[in-house]
């Protein structure tokens, strides 16, 4: 680059004394609308510094005449969208959960915000899909074992099961019958368990399960192995199985049960998003 | 600089010593200031021709919103309406969803071709008579005339020292201007939302935000654009006119200056004639010049600058009729036809024109000269747009006549992709979407082809389970259905019939129908 100023001889203009290689750069003055745009945004940069916060001091900034902050707006926004649920929310207090379900938008409601609920309290044991895994029951299924029925879901969000410090939790317990039963009597009634849905080849262990889950069973699980929701107890004779249907996982579950625990999440959460839960889980299908 | 043309009479034409303010000969450098036109008003057919198109687009423009066409009462009762809020476009007996865009698409493809076609047949036909910016122009020069005067008194005005009298004509000018551009902003708000209840409430000062910035947004455009820049619009910022310069060819009509017949200039003394100089038809008296809103000198030839608005073939027909010359020495006619005549005037470029070449004894034009013949349109480019045109818009109008109101979306459950149920059997949820687009409501029928044991229920509902369901479907809206399919265990067949069906969707009022195949997941085999 060269200081090298001079007047081009083409079109007559002074050039800036920058050259590259030959080509100069010609002097000509910047369009009046772009100056004139260029000094209206340096005025508009000055005020909006000064209305605005715009200058960082040591530990804050400077608030602005018009005190405007972005954070106000948004606890503004959430207070107010707040306020739009309030109605819905004072409606699914006051009302039954038959009444709740009837409703068409209140259903919507409820489904809408128990599910957001569900995604960040249960999913963790549940799934995400509410599917479950071993040990964790599935809840888009049919099979319920403590009852699938609005109310009853509801008694399980409340209070949880096997969850000590809620005096009403649904409580039962499997006993542990390896150390009642001898080794081969606990396979041989896993054999007579796993025949109710799948058929086993071991006659002679079924006959001998039969007798056994008679003496032993039937108390909780019932003699037509059916369950009973009011103890929590499974249904054995379904597809549905918490920790697995082969004949040795049975076995298993006879000799040391695994008991699964839930919170009781009535005092956590509140009434109205027990309620909205239960309405979400009722409608993910296997709702009774 | 004169303050007015100095007018010369004789022959009884005006003649106007004048400049073209955008002389292709001194064409201005880039950082010159605007040189300000004042075009004089011209009579004439193609005159006449631009009011009826000025009438006939404003008409159009300010009046569609106010048209009211009943579709019941689920839809909005306007005949035209763009309702982005609701995600409807309605135009008079059709409307458009969102996914049905592609019919805009279609018609932006017609406008494209039509250019072409246009443009190859008549030249800059847009920029001369519907462009909205020439059309504005024109309005806000009525208005302009209206109180200041024509040309002259104008010219005048614009150079006289400020007066009471200026100020007053200023300032009622630039209110009608902005009064105007208030009514071009106002009136394009109203195609966006119910034309009389946004009226009402624009003035009442409780209609939206936006309409009030949309409306200030186009008050200072259709201000600025149409008062204040005018043709430096077309000249400077549109890029229409450089592409349509790209689809003229020689056989397209432009606004032309016969000089063949025209040169050399006379001024039409009779003295000058009688003693023997062969003059032209054109007399010299720039009556094109002046009546030109693009501030160019016809005469100079084709200029980008040129909207081939046609007033000065107005202005120069005119005065052909005083001096009893044959119209047409400013006239639309083709490359062609121009260099065809030229050359009979110039012995094939082989001298200067020589006007009495192409004039007969009487002083008529020769026979021996080309006209445009409407058969010159009839050429291949035109033919293949004229097809492409047609094509598109004949598959536009049987697709739309053909299109079904009703649509079915299936969104299969993926978490959990499906689910075993006490009995062992297979459950697998879909989302319906019935989208019912009449504005009436239809009885529906929803019913399972293929997997012959599966049945179906909808949530929430009271129907039994089933391989059909019935649905009520809202008039105009998309109407979502959770509803799950079971199969029941040990079912035996192939892949295909165990892990593909279809939704079968009838709708019992209107008598239409729609399949949606979809999969069905988590079938157990041996």
């Amino acid at each position: 680059m060269m200081d090298d100023k001079h007047i081009d001889e083409v079109t007559g203009v002074s050039t800036t004394g920058h050259e590259w290689d030959g080509i100069r750069e010609l002097n000509n003055p910047m369009p009046r609308w772009w100056v004139l745009t260029f000094y209206a945004c340096i005025i508009w940069a000055l005020i909006y510094s000064i209305a605005y916060p715009a200058w960082p001091m040591l530990t804050t900034t400077t608030k602005g005449w018009l005190g405007y902050s972005s954070r106000v707006d948004v606890r503004t926004e959430l207070a107010n969208a707040e306020l739009l649920k309030a109605d819905y929310r004072q409606a699914i207090a006051d009302k039954p959960l038959a009444d709740i379900v009837a409703d068409e938008n209140l259903r919507t409601f409820a489904i809408s915000a128990g599910g957001a609920a569900f995604k960040v309290n249960c999913i963790q044991c549940h799934g995400t899909g509410a599917q479950g895994s071993a040990g964790y029951p599935n809840l888009n299924d049919d099979d319920w074992l403590w009852g699938g029925k609005l109310d009853d879901i509801h008694t399980t969000l409340n209070h949880g099961v096997r969850y000590a410090s809620d005096a009403d939790t649904r409580v039962s317990e499997m006993p542990k019958f390896g150390d009642i039963l001898k080794p081969e009597e606990i396979n041989h009634v896993a054999t007579f368990v796993a025949n109710l849905t799948t058929p086993q080849t071991d006659a002679a262990a079924v006959t001998a399960g039969t007798e056994i889950y008679a003496q032993n069973c039937a108390a909780c699980h019932g003699d037509d192995a059916k369950g009973n929701k009011e103890l929590g107890s499974p249904n054995l004779g379904d597809a549905v199985w918490l920790y697995g249907s082969s004949v040795e996982q049975i076995a298993a579950q006879i000799r040391a049960p695994k008991q699964g625990a839930m919170p009781a999440w009535g005092a956590r959460l509140g009434d109205v998003a027990i309620k909205e839960l239960t309405v979400f889980v009722h409608s993910l299908g296997g709702g009774e | 600089m004169n303050i007015q043309d100095k007018v010369l009479h004789n022959n009884e034409i005006d003649r106007v010593e004048v400049e073209a303010v955008n002389s292709a000969q001194m064409r201005q450098p880039l950082y010159a200031a605007r040189k300000k036109i004042f075009p004089k008003r011209a009579t004439g057919t193609f005159r006449r021709f631009k009011w009826l198109v000025m009438f006939v687009t404003l008409a159009i423009y300010y009046l569609t919103p106010w048209i009211r066409w009943d579709r019941g009462p689920f839809a909005p009762d306007q005949a035209v309406l763009l309702d982005i809020a609701n995600r409807r476009f309605y135009f008079f007996m059709i409307e458009i969803w969102p996914q049905e865009f592609y019919y805009i698409a279609g018609l932006l493809v017609m406008a494209g071709f039509g250019l072409f076609l246009v443009t190859s047949v008549v030249g800059r036909a847009w920029c001369g008579y519907t462009c909205p910016q020439t059309v504005w122009v024109d309005l806000f020069l009525v208005v302009e005339r209206a109180i200041e005067g024509d040309r002259n008194a104008r010219m005048k005005l614009d150079s006289a020292s400020w007066s009471v009298n200026k100020l007053v004509k200023r300032v009622s000018k630039h209110a009608i201007w902005l009064l105007i551009g208030v009514l071009t902003g106002g009136a394009w708000i109203f195609y966006f939302a119910d034309a009389p209840t946004l009226f009402d409430s624009f003035v009442h000062g409780d209609a939206p935000e936006i309409a009030y910035i949309t409306v200030a947004i186009l008050t200072i455009t259709t201000y600025v654009f149409g008062g204040l820049m005018r043709e430096q619009v077309c000249t400077y910022m549109c890029p229409w006119p450089r592409i349509q310069a790209a689809m003229l060819d020689e056989n397209s009509l432009t606004v032309t200056y016969n000089d063949w017949r025209g040169e050399p200039r006379t001024h039409g003394s009779k003295k000058a004639l009688a003693a023997g100089v062969v003059g032209g038809d054109c007399v010299d008296c720039n009556a094109c010049v002046v009546v030109c809103p693009m501030g160019i000198d016809i005469r100079q030839g084709q200029q980008l600058e040129c909207i081939t608005c046609a007033l000065c073939i107005d202005a120069c027909d005119g005065v052909m009729d005083k001096i009893g010359k044959e119209r047409g020495l400013i006239s639309y006619a083709t490359l062609a036809d121009y260099q065809s005549n030229m050359a009979l005037a110039t012995v094939n470029n082989t001298q200067a024109i020589n006007p009495k070449l192409v004039h007969g004894t009487d002083g008529k034009l020769s026979s021996a000269i080309e006209h445009f013949h409407i058969k010159k349109m009839f050429r291949p480019r035109v033919l293949i747009y004229t097809g492409a045109f047609a094509a598109v818009g004949i598959g536009l109008l049987v697709t739309l006549l053909s299109r079904d109101r009703l649509e079915l979306n299936v969104l299969k459950d993926r978490n959990p992709q499906f689910v075993k149920l006490s009995d062992g059997s297979i459950r697998n949820g879909y989302t319906i979407k019935i989208l019912n687009m009449v504005p009436v409501k239809r009885e529906m029928e929803l019913s399972l082809d293929g997997l012959n044991d599966a049945t179906m229920v909808v949530e929430p509902s009271d129907q039994p389970e089933g391989r059909t369901l019935k649905f009520s479907v809202e008039p105009d809206q998309a109407s979502p259905f959770k509803v799950f399919v079971r199969l029941p265990p040990q079912v035996k067949g192939s892949d295909d019939e165990l892990e593909k069906f279809s939704f079968v969707l009838k709708d019992h009022t209107l008598g239409e129908s729609d399949v949606y195949n979809a999969n069905f997941d988590g079938v157990e085999r041996e």
